[in-house]
C-alpha cells in the first residue's frame, strides 16, 4: 500500500491543477504509441498509427488520451486509497480489454516525461519522485484485481 | 532493438546541443534517481548523496563522457563500451533493472532542460539508445 506524505500530496495536488489533462492525455498516450510501438496492438481500430505525425496529430488518440488522464486525475484525489478507486477500473482491464499491467507501468513513465516536459525545472527531483510514487500506486491498482 | 540511421541523427543531433551540460545532466539524473528509486542508492553506500555533493556531481561526469563516447562511436557500441561491460559485469554488478530507472531518469532531465529537442520521435530514439547502451552493460552478466 503506497503512503504519500503531506509534502508530497502537496507537491502532487499542487503540479496536477496546472496540467491541462486534454492536452497531456493526449501528448502521453501519442508518446507511448510512439515510443513503445507494441502497444499499438490494444488501437487497432483507431486508424492512421503509421507515423509519428500520424499517432500524434490523430483525433481517437487524443480522445482516449483525454479519457485515460480525466482518470488519472481520479487517482489524485484518492491518494489514500487507489486500490479502492481503481478496483473497477482494474477488472475492466483484465477481463474486458487483457491489458498487460506492464503497459501500465510504461504509460506512467511516458506520463513522467511529458510532466517533465512540459513544466521544466519546476519538475524538480522531489517532484519527480512523488509523481513516481503515484504512477507506481495507480499501475499497482490497476494490476490489482488481475487473476 | 536496432537503432535506425533516423535514430541515430536524432541521438547525435541531440547530444550535440547538450555540449559541455552533459557532466551536470549526468549529474541531475543521477540525483533524480536517487531520489525517484531509492533502491538505487544501495550501490553507493560510500556516496555523500546529499544535493550538489561532489562525488555526485563527478559521478555524473563520469556517466555524461561514457555516453557521450558511446554517441561517437554509435554504430559499434559493443567495441567502443567492452572496458565499461567488463567493469558492470565483474566488479561493478549492477542489477539489470537499476539500467532503465537510470535511463528514464536521463529522459526525464534532458525533456526539463531541453524541451524543443524533446519530440515524441527524439524520446523514442534517446529511449531505444539508452536500451541499447545498457544492454551492452549488461551483455557479460553470464
Amino acid at each position: 500500500m503506497v503512503h504519500f506524505t503531506a509534502e508530497e500530496k502537496a507537491a502532487i495536488t499542487s503540479l496536477w491543477g496546472k496540467v491541462n489533462v486534454e492536452e497531456a492525455g493526449g501528448e502521453a498516450l501519442g508518446r507511448l504509441l510512439v515510443v513503445y510501438p507494441w502497444t499499438q496492438r490494444f488501437f487497432d481500430n483507431f486508424g492512421n498509427l503509421s507515423s509519428t505525425s500520424a499517432i500524434m496529430g490523430n483525433p481517437k488518440v487524443k480522445a482516449h488520451g483525454k479519457k485515460v488522464l480525466t482518470s488519472f486525475g481520479d487517482a489524485i484525489k484518492n491518494m489514500d486509497n487507489l486500490k479502492g478507486a481503481f478496483a473497477k477500473l482494474s477488472e475492466l482491464h483484465c477481463d474486458k480489454l487483457h491489458v498487460d499491467p506492464e503497459n501500465f507501468r510504461l504509460l506512467g513513465n511516458v506520463l513522467v516525461c511529458v510532466l517533465a516536459h512540459h513544466f521544466g525545472h519546476e519538475f524538480n527531483p522531489q517532484v519527480q519522485a512523488a509523481f513516481q510514487k503515484v504512477v507506481a500506486g495507480v499501475a499497482s491498482a490497476l494490476a490489482h484485481k488481475y487473476h | 532493438m536496432v537503432l535506425s540511421s533516423a535514430d541515430k541523427n536524432n541521438v547525435k543531433a541531440c547530444w550535440g546541443k547538450i555540449g559541455s551540460h552533459a557532466g551536470e545532466y549526468g549529474a541531475e539524473a543521477l540525483e533524480r534517481t536517487f531520489c525517484s528509486f531509492p533502491t538505487t542508492k544501495t550501490y553507493f553506500p560510500h556516496f555523500d548523496l546529499s544535493h550538489g555533493s561532489t562525488q555526485v556531481q563527478a559521478h555524473g561526469q563520469k556517466v555524461a563522457d561514457a555516453l557521450t563516447k558511446a554517441v561517437a562511436h554509435i554504430d559499434d557500441l559493443p567495441n567502443a563500451l567492452s572496458d565499461l561491460s567488463d567493469l558492470h559485469a565483474y566488479k561493478l554488478r549492477v542489477d539489470p533493472v537499476n539500467f532503465k530507472f537510470l535511463s528514464h531518469c536521463l529522459l526525464v532531465t534532458l525533456a526539463c532542460h531541453h524541451p524543443e529537442e524533446f519530440t515524441p520521435a527524439v524520446h523514442a530514439s534517446l529511449d531505444k539508445f539508452f536500451s541499447a547502451v545498457s544492454t551492452v552493460l549488461t551483455s557479460k552478466y553470464r
